[in-house]
């Protein structure tokens, strides 16, 4: 039960993406990259540094971006696109929608500042329906890896993949706790702790609430399961169901709205399943605010605090 | 192909564009009877393609996209005239499980599409990404992209005018169906697109301007479009069109933009129209 986890260090996970595209610069002639004026922003600058022929500033024109990504897979092109969450999502979700999507465009649509932690821009900039709208999507997978090393790694996977995806990731410098030689699979979660008495399934910046709300309550003799759930769609149902199975209640947490999000699907999987009690750390339908990362998080009720509470409010419903 | 051979794939698409909407009473005949001389010179002279080995990289090739989906039936007539498909499968057109959609799909696999469209704006830009895709490839041959004119009341268009020209993308060959009617009515009523080859010019685009009507003009216009490429510069072919062109009364109006002929209208725009190749 002990719930021990190394830590290797603190970065952001843009910049995990911004790695992980620098090093497809170099095993993937195929690969480019189109950015809406937020090089830096993106951490893109080593890729276009390098590869600036393969490199694309389009200027502050998403939806010129989107569909010209869509246009440059003919002919084998694997475009990246790089903005922030919001402009990746909500701006552009016709140009998604028809140019990628419905056209079976192999675009991967990177998208960074997602959700509260991009902090004192407000709530014009933190986007919190981004994952519900691109898991609504037909032909679209969609991936919010947890840390630095998860992104790189997501990153370099999605490559391989041949369809349009999503990529969510942050801005704010979070704990590296995924090996840096980890193994990324597309789909498959990654058990953080075994345990017995609930499931806490998380996914981005939420994963290192979820262990330390872990480690929290072993100290209270509670044994929590800490799963990664960095696939939203295809979701990894065998591990949710495995897992809902052996403790009997299950918390989501997300830096996302409730609505829509990866504790909607995981509700949608344990009711034709295996209806198990389940609780929902994430936004309720609200908008965001400025404020630090750490502040918003706590008043918005995303925080260690919030899934300890709901860890122990599924456990009285057993 | 000469003139004469290609006045009369235009007069059958005609025929076909009529049929096609009467047979399921939806689409829009309209900007695709003013369009059928346009598609006709297209993929009978201008574009370089091979339809019986249709591919979606099309490598080696020239690229059309329909940006201003809703005119597909011209685009399926000519293309199946141009043995891309059956011309039986003319039939299907918006029938349930066919491969012609109300709006052009590249998720039925259609040869000869490459991109779904119909909600409006997004064209260009595919093309221009299109275009800057095969010029990392070394592929010297051009993409094409045909739009409405109230299409280009979407800003998206713009953003992508600007790029083109910005980013000295001057393998695409753009054209604009200049009709001069939307589904509300004139352009000029209900959105001005103001001094449209002025706005080209300005966005930094060779801008030529054409009757869509005459074969000959628009052979020689594309040809100078394709003489103007590869110097920096984007290029725009204004295409004046009449909307509704080939059938008398859906001619000088914008209300069979989206509206099917009944029975009796069929019969009258099938008799104004010379059956060529023999209707699918």
């Amino acid at each position: 039960m002990e719930k021990k986890i190394t830590i290797l260090g603190e970065k952001d996970t843009r910049s995990g993406f911004g790695e992980g595209l620098h090093e497809l610069g170099k095993s993937h002639p195929n690969v480019v990259a189109l950015c809406a004026d937020l090089t830096g922003s993106l951490k893109m600058n080593a890729f276009e540094d390098d590869f600036s022929d393969r490199f694309f500033q389009v200027g502050i024109s998403e939806a010129n971006m989107i569909s010209m990504a869509a246009g440059m897979t003919i002919g084998g092109k694997i475009p990246f696109t790089g903005t922030f969450a919001n402009f990746s999502t909500g701006r552009v979700y016709d140009q998604i929608r028809q140019s990628v999507a419905y056209s079976g465009k192999n675009v991967k649509i990177c998208a960074s500042h997602a959700g509260l932690t991009l902090g004192e821009d407000g709530a014009t900039h933190q986007i919190l329906e981004d994952i519900g709208m691109m898991k609504m999507m037909p032909n679209m997978t969609v991936i919010v890896p947890a840390d630095f090393n998860q992104t790189k790694q997501a990153t370099k996977a999605i490559a391989d993949l041949d369809g349009p995806v999503y990529l969510r990731f942050g801005r704010p410098k979070v704990p590296i706790f995924v090996a840096d030689d980890a193994e990324f699979v597309i789909g498959k979660a990654d058990t953080i702790f075994e345990g017995k008495d609930v499931s806490i399934i998380a996914c981005g910046h939420m994963v290192y609430k979820a262990i330390e709300a872990a480690q929290e309550l072993a100290k209270e003799g509670i044994d929590a399961e800490v799963i990664n759930m960095h696939t939203i769609k295809p979701l990894d149902e065998k591990a949710i169901l495995a897992s809902a199975q052996k403790t009997g209640c299950v918390v989501t947490a997300e830096e996302h709205m409730i609505n829509g999000g990866l504790g909607d699907a995981v509700a949608q999987v344990l009711s034709r399943n295996n209806p198990t009690p389940q609780e929902f750390v994430g936004v309720n339908d609200t908008f965001g605010e400025s404020g630090t990362p750490n502040e918003l998080m706590t008043k918005y009720n995303i925080d260690t605090a919030d899934v300890i509470k709901a860890a122990k409010k599924a456990i009285s419903r057993k | 192909m000469d003139i004469k051979t290609m006045e009369q794939y235009a007069s059958q698409t005609r025929r076909d564009i009529v049929r096609m909407v009467a047979a399921v009473n939806s689409g829009h005949p309209g900007g695709s009877l003013g369009c059928a001389d346009f598609f006709t010179v297209m993929y009978h002279k201008i574009l370089k393609q091979d339809p019986k080995n249709f591919t979606m990289d099309g490598e080696g090739e020239d690229l059309f996209f329909l940006s201003n989906g809703h005119i597909s039936p011209v685009w399926y007539s000519t293309l199946a005239r141009a043995n891309y498909f059956p011309v039986s499968e003319l039939a299907t057109f918006r029938k349930l499980n066919s491969r012609l959609q109300g709006h052009p799909s590249v998720d039925h696999d259609l040869p000869g599409i490459r991109a779904a469209s119909g909600s409006l704006g997004q064209g260009l830009s595919m093309g221009i990404g299109a275009a800057e895709t095969k010029k990392l490839n070394g592929d010297d041959r051009f993409v094409y992209v045909l739009m409405g004119d109230g299409e280009l009341q979407e800003g998206q268009i713009w953003e992508a005018a600007m790029y083109a020209a910005a980013k000295n993308v001057d393998n695409i060959i753009a054209s604009v169906d200049y009709n001069g009617r939307q589904i509300d009515g004139d352009v000029e009523d209900v959105l001005s697109l103001g001094n449209l080859k002025q706005k080209w010019q300005a966005f930094g685009w060779e801008t030529l301007e054409v009757d869509g009507h005459n074969m000959e003009e628009m052979i020689s216009t594309y040809e100078k479009a394709q003489e103007l490429s590869g110097k920096g510069k984007p290029v725009m072919v204004l295409l004046k069109t009449e909307m509704g062109q080939g059938v008398d009364y859906m001619m000088g109006t914008h209300k069979w933009h989206g509206a099917a002929p009944n029975a009796e209208q069929l019969e009258s725009a099938l008799n104004q129209l010379e059956e060529t190749l023999g209707d699918y």
